[in-house]
């Protein structure tokens, strides 16, 4: 693997987020993170669809028309994400009953039409790929820190198991079920991106 | 090549429309069967958890519990037996044809009621099992469309809203009782349930799938008539409704 796709895989992970520095897909980040599982499920799903869609568009990126590449990116996703749920419809019924929610919040991630139009109508398949795994994973890593923190503070559990001891509950401590109202991702993200930028001065803007 | 012609763009366009249409087509047909067959285990393994019974074999356990499907008339008396007619209706079906499960548990009559309603995103559904004597709640079982996960869609979770729901008795003077009211808002113990915190529009959701679908079979419950259930609902839609707004004010 040469430096460049190895930037391409690696910069969405850190320094190139596509959550906290591209600051794309917040809709979705704040609708699946008031639990683990979900969070998960949603990033996975989200990594495999823009992978192979970066993948099919680089495939076609010098056949297709100028004028209409917005439409056949979005028929190109539209119909991979319509295919892999009918595919997990039959041979994993219970992933898409998690997933039933999410598949039109994977259609209109910004994350991949940003990414399609970005990086995969310029550069090869490989690339792509990668680019896609990359960006897939650097959002769900964020899913997860955020689905962390809400789940934990909002309901006491991690994954659906009690993870706080009852006796906390008996001395007092209680919930705070606001972090599990959307407006708590956004307030978690926003602390991460303040994090990130601290850590690193050359997000920072002069 | 010139890809910028009107031309180009057009059969380009065409071509992958076709070829796109195609694909969804194929794949939709060629994985129905098992799509189906997916939907009705199912199905069957939700109205086999209304009766708290998670065995690994869904449909043999569904031959084995459930000992005749029934669909019934309006005042209670039944329209038929045959098999697979209860399981073969569908969620828009309940109110008209009125499907029943009758299970053996372990000696004693259960009797499975499927249930469909409104959450806050979507519909929700479910099924609610009661003892031979038709009022005393055996265990439920709830599932839905889009609620949001940590919220409303915590009807689904056993222990916690589920479980509180075994034991409580369904009809007093002849209405249905059985309710959901508001997170530590009990006042009748026997009849109602507490409510999800945070999710006060899926439990009022899952409170009023309750009371219409079960007074849809009031005669079958030995309560109220469904004629003159009729004002009774509408007073229940509304009564939720006051707090609700009194809430959201705050």
């Amino acid at each position: 693997m040469n430096k460049k796709n190895k930037e391409a895989f690696i910069a969405p992970l850190g320094k190139n987020n596509p959550v906290t520095v591209q600051v794309l897909g917040i809709c979705s980040a704040l609708a699946v993170t008031a639990q683990l599982k979900p969070a998960i499920v949603m990033g996975l799903s989200v990594t495999i669809i823009v992978a192979l869609s970066n993948l099919v568009i680089s495939l076609l990126r010098n056949t297709i028309p100028n004028r209409i590449r917005i439409i056949i990116q979005l028929v190109v996703c539209a119909a991979l994400v319509t295919m892999v749920s009918e595919i997990l419809k039959a041979f994993a019924y219970d992933v898409s009953v998690q997933l039933s929610v999410y598949v039109g919040l994977i259609i209109t991630n910004c994350i991949l039409m940003g990414r399609l139009e970005a990086f995969a109508m310029s550069n090869g398949p490989w690339e792509s790929l990668l680019d896609g795994l990359g960006n897939g994973l650097g959002y769900a890593k964020i899913l997860v820190i955020v689905a962390f923190f809400r789940e934990l503070l909002g309901a006491g559990s991690l994954f659906g198991f009690q993870v706080i001891p009852q006796w906390c509950y008996e001395h007092g401590y209680i919930n705070n079920g606001l972090m599990l109202m959307p407006p708590m991702a956004l307030i978690i993200v926003g602390c991460i991106i303040w994090w990130q930028r601290y850590h690193n001065k050359e997000l920072q803007e002069q | 090549m010139n890809t910028n012609k009107n031309t180009y763009t057009f059969i380009y366009a065409s071509i992958v429309v076709i070829i796109v249409a195609f694909l969804l087509a194929f794949v939709s047909s060629a994985l129905h069967q098992r799509q189906e067959d997916n939907i009705a285990l199912d199905k069957k393994k939700h109205i086999l958890a209304s009766l708290n019974i998670f065995e690994k074999d869904a449909a043999a356990a569904f031959e084995k519990y459930i000992t005749s499907e029934q669909l019934l008339n309006e005042n209670g008396t039944v329209a038929s037996e045959e098999k697979g007619c209860a399981f073969g209706c569908g969620t828009s079906d309940i109110t008209e044809k009125r499907p029943l499960y009758i299970a053996n548990v372990n000696g004693d009559t259960k009797y499975v009621f499927p249930l469909t309603g409104q959450g806050l995103w979507g519909p929700i559904s479910g099924y609610i099992a009661l003892n031979s004597d038709k009022n005393t709640v055996y265990g439920v079982d709830f599932s839905h469309a889009s609620e949001t996960p940590g919220l409303g869609a915590e009807i689904t979770n056993r222990e916690k809203f589920q479980a509180p729901f075994q034991g409580k008795k369904v009809s007093k003077d002849g209405k249905i009782a059985l309710s959901v009211v508001k997170n530590g808002k009990v006042e009748n113990p026997d009849y109602e349930v507490n409510g999800l915190s945070g999710a006060t529009f899926t439990s009022v959701g899952v409170s009023k799938m309750l009371q219409e679908i079960l007074s849809i079979y009031g005669s079958f419950l030995g309560s109220t008539p469904v004629q003159q259930s009729a004002p009774e609902e509408a007073a229940t839609e509304a009564s939720p409704a006051e707090p609700e707004e009194a809430e959201s004010n705050n």
